[in-house]
């Protein structure tokens, strides 16, 4: 096991053309990191440069304190798991997880001894002399993952692996990644273009836009300080909602009405005539079941309803705006840049399931103007981000890991009977 | 589907199959018949008799027809041999390396594949003689290369297209060498597109006839098929039907062995290297 | 973990990486990939490019083997000779006859193979696929004795078993005549090369998504309709690499006509010609030129397939 540290990381294709541009980021022993970002982002350029099957074109690439740059893949001693899992169609289950040993020569006895643990806790004892192509998707992830635990890597990389699976499976097998990961307390880097599994699995979640880190961060602050429009718009779904707006002294006149600004903020923003204000969808409540306590911190507007969507346990309304064409235009580049499509200048709001709000009224909403960021619309920054209480949500982050890390394996090798949902996490925390 | 349309199609296959049969079976019939028994205008023997299979294999014909059969298995078999190792190395080239003049050198073997092999005949005729290549086996194996090459290399390209190439990084991850990771993880893959490129080839060159009859004058590289163009026209003073038939026989039993063995594998290769790529 | 936040900094560009190691690597593979791909290359354009433009030059040529001594440069009269040459235009008539009409025969027939296998019930698939290949694999010099033992008048059974076709007897000899002779010639070289086509056929068939046809089902397309309107335009690229590929193969005849009349009664193919003036009169230099005309008239037909017909190769073949 092993740290792995980037330093100004390179990597340039024949054309020129940077695929990561000036990547340095530090992974701490038994971290688990994401990397994340739409496609082209250079998230998975960045992950093959740390297995080796991809040039450094410059920068240091070191692993548990060891320059790697030039050596081959498999004097790097990681595993990873490949997107469509790189199972050998030719070799049994057994005799794929047991590749890796078999290159190292390990005695037969040794090798039966640990593919036979390995097998235990993926539950693939019944599939040992099965073919890869006889497997389930789930069975054939579970193969790939069977082959990097089953020797001592410094760290576990993962390129995508559960984007082939359907949506129920690809829940199971992130709780099982997750449980697998704190029991080995091993380095785990983890690419992604999903943002729920970035939030879920990571310790720290890497934002890429184009070759370039934008944040590095615990889930919770980039959800709560994010650094800049992209990365406020990248995490969270449905996703942030960007409404323009101009400043009158401390308040900033949007769509939606006016919202006032604290102190902090106010400060921040001055000097500014356009801005776009970013309002989660969960900060807006259906004006009529707000406490009359809560309401004073919040401002009340009236809008029309599009359309509402009832999930059972939570639900959405969308509400149209109009906006100057220079923020349009620019909305549209963004949530192309996050690989979305939209089409409308539109609100998304959560309001409380039992709101009786309904399509094509007006109705009247509360938004918390406490939790509101403001962006400069040209360079994207975010212009009122509190970077001690992000820094803050990632210490406690830190602090709950090294703190699971140790209950994990004082629980021992237990993995497979303790059942679970992703919420085990999120309880320890 | 009804039980009609099911009882159509099953008739359908037995046509096909009466189809594909007929001929073979016609001529297997021939090669069962006594010399005075074939202008009887009937499809079967009246007297079965193996001596034209005698004929061929130690009587009047033998001369004509075993070194025949020793030249053509010699040579085609080389040629195959060859062209599968060249065509091997070409296909994993182009289908795993980024190199300019990927393109032509498949749009040379397309070429090549569609050339007129008689164009090709006449120079080599002229050549051979002067050189001394003509009526030996390598004056036949070489051009026999034409042959094979091209539709070697596409066949297999195709194949080797389709092998997960990402294999052999994660076995390089999982602790492999470069070699290791070829011999462990890649040519168990590849091996079946090769086996299946070389029966191709083999069918290929067995079936020559211009450069067989072309390039040689005696038995001392005269494949198969030459002499069976020969026999039919040999001054003998038997009828050289029966025997003739008795000798297609047997250099049809090669192709059919393959093509029951491994035809599931043959129709993948022929339609891959043509309609997929 | 020593930096928690990477704030977005605006770094200059990163000094200039050292190239080196990127084009060394893609030199390396150029260089690996001639190396692997050369030998096949160069043997295929030895046995080919060398033999044609040694076929050019000998045109140019009044030469025969018997008569070394007379070489002489005559320029483009060998082609003269040949093209007012009454033999050729036949041989040349020969040749498209028969091309035009297997081709045209081998695509329905194939086609309607192509169906039955697609078809056939699951029990019987392996049986079909196997009887199939039996045409393709045996030899063509085997294929073209059986049918001219089969209508031969002497050892054939044909004249005995449609002796109740108008025109038919116990004493028709059918080679004897220019067309009665080109329709056995045709009837084996159809049956020989009519499985490869309905090979690539199926595998055109099986490319064209089930889901088509239920759509135009539920559009409410009859048969014929799915036939012509979903599923031919679908497989347009499977169907023109055979026809190509086919009529290419047609245009060379040359083992049939040798084995079944020896280019008697008017039954020459171009190919024939060709090696009849080299290798049987060894006339080198219009034999030459014969082969000469054989390959311009190849590429013709080949030029004009990818053009007229749009035929993309690399397209169909995979090739990116």
């Amino acid at each position: 096991m092993a740290s792995i540290e980037m330093r100004n990381i390179v990597k340039q294709y024949g054309d020129g053309f940077p695929a990561v541009n000036d990547v340095s980021l530090d992974i701490a022993d038994g971290e688990f990191m994401i990397l994340v970002g739409p496609s082209g982002c250079g998230k998975s350029t960045l992950l093959r440069m740390i297995v080796g099957l991809e040039d450094i074109t410059s920068g240091d690439m070191v692993i548990g304190g060891k320059r790697v740059n030039d050596l081959a893949p498999r004097d790097r001693n990681l595993s990873m798991v490949f997107q469509n899992y790189a199972l050998y169609p030719h070799m049994s289950v057994y005799e794929n997880i047991a590749f890796p040993l078999r290159l190292s020569k390990t005695p037969d006895d040794e090798v039966r001894r640990r593919v036979t643990e390995a097998a235990d806790v993926l539950e693939l004892n019944e599939h040992l002399d099965r073919k890869p192509a006889n497997l389930s998707g789930g069975q054939r992830q579970r193969v790939a993952m069977g082959r990097a635990i089953v020797r001592q890597a410094e760290a576990f990389l993962f390129d995508e692996p559960l984007s082939n699976l359907d949506a129920k499976l690809r829940g199971q097998m992130r709780t099982e990644i997750s449980r697998l990961q704190r029991r080995l307390g091993i380095t785990t880097v983890y690419v992604t273009h999903d943002q729920t599994e970035a939030m879920t699995l990571g310790d720290r979640v890497c934002v890429l836009r184009k070759g370039k880190i934008q944040q590095v961060a615990s889930p919770r602050e980039l959800y709560e300080q994010p650094v800049n429009l992209f990365v406020a718009g990248f995490i969270g779904s449905p996703p942030m909602n960007f409404l323009p707006a101009t400043l009158e002294g401390n308040r900033l006149q949007t769509p939606f009405g006016p919202i006032e600004l604290d102190e902090r903020r106010a400060a921040a923003v001055q000097g500014r005539d356009l801005l776009l204000v970013g309002i989660r969808p969960e900060y807006f409540e259906d004006a009529s079941l707000v406490d009359e306590a809560k309401r004073p911190l919040g401002s009340v507007f009236r809008a029309r309803v599009d359309v509402t969507e009832w999930l059972g346990d939570s639900q959405y309304a969308y509400i149209p705006y109009d906006a100057p064409d220079a923020i349009r235009d620019q909305l549209r580049d963004l949530s192309r840049e996050l690989d979305s499509e939209a089409l409308r200048t539109q609100a998304i709001v959560s309001i409380d399931a039992t709101s009786r709000i309904r399509e094509g009224r007006e109705a009247e909403f509360w938004l918390d103007s406490r939790k509101v960021h403001v962006f400069d619309p040209q360079s994207g920054e975010n212009l009122t981000r509190d970077a001690e209480a992000g820094a803050r949500l990632t210490q406690l982050a830190n602090e709950d890991r090294v703190e699971q890390v140790q209950e994990a394996q004082s629980q021992g090798h237990t993995i497979s009977d303790d059942s679970g949902t992703g919420a085990h996490r999120a309880g320890a925390a | 589907m009804s039980r009609r349309e099911k009882t159509w199609w099953m008739v359908g296959g037995i046509l096909i199959l009466v189809y594909c049969l007929f001929p073979i079976a016609w001529i297997v019939s021939l090669s069962f018949k006594a010399p005075t028994d074939i202008a009887t205008g009937q499809f079967l023997p009246t007297q079965p008799t193996w001596s034209n299979y005698a004929d061929i294999f130690t009587g009047t014909a033998s001369d004509l027809f075993l070194p025949a059969l020793r030249n053509s298995f010699g040579i085609v078999l080389i040629a195959t041999a060859i062209a599968s190792v060249l065509s091997m190395f070409a296909a994993y080239a182009i289908a795993r390396l980024d190199f300019p003049g990927k393109t032509l050198i498949l749009s040379t073997a397309l070429a090549v594949a569609i050339f007129p092999v008689i164009s090709i005949v006449t120079p080599l005729f002229n050549v051979w003689r002067q050189i001394g290549l003509y009526d030996t086996w390598p004056g036949l194996i070489i051009p026999y290369l034409s042959l094979t090459l091209p539709i070697s290399i596409w066949t297999m390209s195709a194949f080797f297209r389709e092998i997960p190439w990402e294999m052999e990084q994660a076995a390089q991850v999982d602790g492999a060498t470069t070699w290791q990771a070829f011999r462990k993880v890649i040519v168990p893959l590849a091996a079946p597109g090769v086996f299946t490129t070389a029966i191709i080839a083999f069918f290929i060159a067995w079936n020559d006839f211009i450069y067989g009859i072309s390039l040689t004058s005696t038995d001392a590289a005269r494949p198969v098929p030459a002499a069976l163009g020969l026999f039919s026209g040999a001054s003998q003073f038997e009828d050289p039907t029966t025997v003739t038939a008795a000798a297609a026989v047997v250099v049809t039993i090669p192709v059919v062995i393959l093509v029951l063995l491994f035809q599931r594998r043959i129709v993948a290769g022929l339609t891959n290297g043509a309609v997929k790529g | 973990m020593t930096t928690t936040t990477l704030p977005p900094r605006e770094k200059t560009q990163p000094v200039s990486a050292p190239h080196g190691t990127i084009s060394d690597r893609s030199r390396a593979e150029r260089r690996l990939g001639w190396l692997l791909a050369g030998p096949a290359f160069f043997v295929m354009l030895a046995v080919t490019a060398y033999p044609i433009l040694q076929a050019v030059y000998e045109s140019l040529f009044s030469y025969r083997l018997t008569d070394p001594a007379n070489r002489d440069f005559i320029g483009l009269s060998n082609y003269g000779v040949i093209l007012t040459d009454p033999l050729w235009w036949q041989a040349l008539g020969v040749t498209l006859f028969i091309t035009v009409v297997t081709v045209f025969v081998e695509l329905i027939l194939g086609f309607a193979l192509a169906l039955v296998m697609a078809k056939a019930l699951r029990s019987i698939r392996p049986v079909v696929r196997a009887a199939i290949l039996i045409p393709y694999a045996v030899i063509t010099v085997v294929s073209a004795l059986a049918w001219q033992f089969a209508f031969d008048i002497n050892t054939g059974f044909v004249n005995s078993w449609f002796a109740w076709l108008p025109g038919v007897g116990t004493d028709t000899d059918w080679f004897g005549g220019t067309w009665s002779a080109l329709l056995v010639i045709c009837l084996a070289e159809i049956w020989k090369t009519t499985p490869f086509i309905s090979l690539l056929l199926l595998a055109g068939l099986a490319q064209v998504p089930d889901v088509l046809q239920e759509a135009a089902k539920v559009d409410g397309a009859t048969w014929w309709q799915r036939m012509w309107k979903v599923t031919i335009p679908n497989m347009k690229a499977a169907i023109m690499v055979a026809l190509l590929f086919r009529t290419l193969d047609a245009f060379r005849i040359f083992d049939s006509i040798f084995i079944m009349t020896a280019g008697a009664n008017g039954t020459e193919s171009v190919s024939f010609l060709a090696y009849r003036q080299t290798i049987a009169r060894l006339e080198i230099g219009l034999g030459s030129a014969v082969s000469v005309l054989l390959f311009l008239a190849v590429v013709i037909i080949a030029l004009g397939f990818i053009k007229g017909f749009k035929v993309d190769l690399a397209q169909a073949r995979g090739d990116r």
